[in-house]
């Protein structure tokens, strides 16, 4: 008798030692769906909109000529097909990158002063988190396809996948470090397996997202920027072939979604 | 200071869902930026009218976040019908968006 009370205190016990994860991560996908139903992310669409079609920079134009690799000017589905490979830059790039690349020759404007706030705040978002959140939700419905064929895109996807799994920093960390097992999380934050392509899609499907916590809306430079300053390794370039390779690896591992951001995240 | 502002209404069913997206920086007059207090900056008065007639009238505080979404449950609207939300806010700015029952 002895033997089977204490087996049923050890069943209990660890019953009790599995509950509450269970119970924490239902309560933590009940906030985030009303999370979402409180999302602003649209009105950053609109601001996006209005900036896409402001003529500005020396050559007083606006963006809506842009070549987001669907022809001049074809915004819609452009960023579920991103990143790929452009003749004209020669390199893999993002919606961000891209977007640089259409300020600088469509409008005229130096590098330099583009790029002088690529990261905004909660009190004054920058230009490029807007004009993503706009393109971005010009994707909505859109299957994620980002270029796959190309050998820069091969390349990009492969330089990806090994930063990935490469330890460095002073906290010797990857990327699988945080992202490389389920369960994982940093607060409220679930932390996504992003090697694993099922776990990948509705993540890569939903950025750029507004963040409630920050009230901001973030863009996927920033994010793996931010990752890498966690990581406590020396600040990434924007936009530098390190990052895009970076987001064309979890691009191509979340294919295939349906494309439903900006999301919005805690 | 007046961003953009969204708004949405739909029939459901029996009543209609009204949703609406503002943009304001809510600030609540606690927060310090650089050791200064950030001046009080919020929505206090938010109105939405249906057909010019206001159906609901509300008092709101620095308890709301950033960039605030409302959403509403009226009585008695019809397809079509044009939906006003309007908001006032603590240094006298105001702004307001139109949509139709869809």
């Amino acid at each position: 008798m002895r033997a089977s009370g204490i087996s049923a205190l050890f069943i209990a016990a660890f019953a009790l030692a599995i509950a509450p994860g269970a119970a924490q991560a239902a309560k933590a996908t009940k906030y985030q769906k009303m999370v979402v139903e409180g999302s602003p992310a649209e009105l950053f669409e609109l601001v996006g909109e209005d900036l896409w079609q402001k003529k500005q920079g020396p050559k007083n134009a606006s963006l809506e000529k842009c070549d987001l690799g669907k022809g001049p000017g074809v915004v819609k589905g452009a960023y579920a097909a991103l990143p790929r490979y452009f003749k004209d830059t020669n390199r893999v790039d993002d919606a961000e990158t891209r977007l640089l690349y259409c300020m600088e020759t469509l409008q005229g404007r130096s590098r330099k002063e583009a790029l002088k706030r690529p990261f905004g705040n909660a009190n004054k978002p920058s230009e490029m988190e807007y004009l993503t959140a706009y393109v971005a939700g010009q994707s909505r419905g859109y299957k994620v396809a980002p270029g796959m064929s190309h050998p820069q895109e091969k390349r990009a996807y492969e330089l990806g996948k090994a930063l990935f799994d490469t330890r460095t920093g002073l906290y010797d960390f990857s990327c699988a470090t945080c992202h490389g097992e389920a369960g994982k999380r940093i607060r409220a934050s679930e932390l996504p397996v992003l090697s694993d392509p099922a776990v990948a899609r509705p993540v890569m499907a939903t950025w750029p997202a507004y963040r409630v916590s920050n009230s901001q809306m973030k863009t996927m430079q920033w994010r793996i920027n931010n990752c890498y300053r966690q990581m406590r390794t020396p600040q990434p370039i924007w936009g530098s072939e390190v990052v895009n390779a970076m987001h064309t690896y979890m691009m191509v591992t979340g294919k295939g979604a349906i494309y439903a951001g900006p999301g919005t995240k805690r | 200071m007046a961003g953009p502002m969204k708004a949405r209404a739909k029939m459901r069913g029996n009543y209609t869902e009204i949703r609406v997206l503002m943009s304001h920086p809510m600030e609540t007059g606690l927060r310090k930026n650089k050791g200064k207090v950030v001046p009080k900056h919020f929505i206090q008065n938010l109105t939405v009218k249906l057909n010019g007639k206001t159906v609901i009238e509300g008092e709101i505080s620095q308890a709301v976040s950033r960039n605030p979404v409302f959403s509403f449950r009226v009585d008695g609207a019809k397809k079509g019908d044009k939906v006003e939300i309007s908001w006032l806010d603590s240094k006298g700015d105001t702004n307001k968006t139109e949509t139709a029952v869809a």
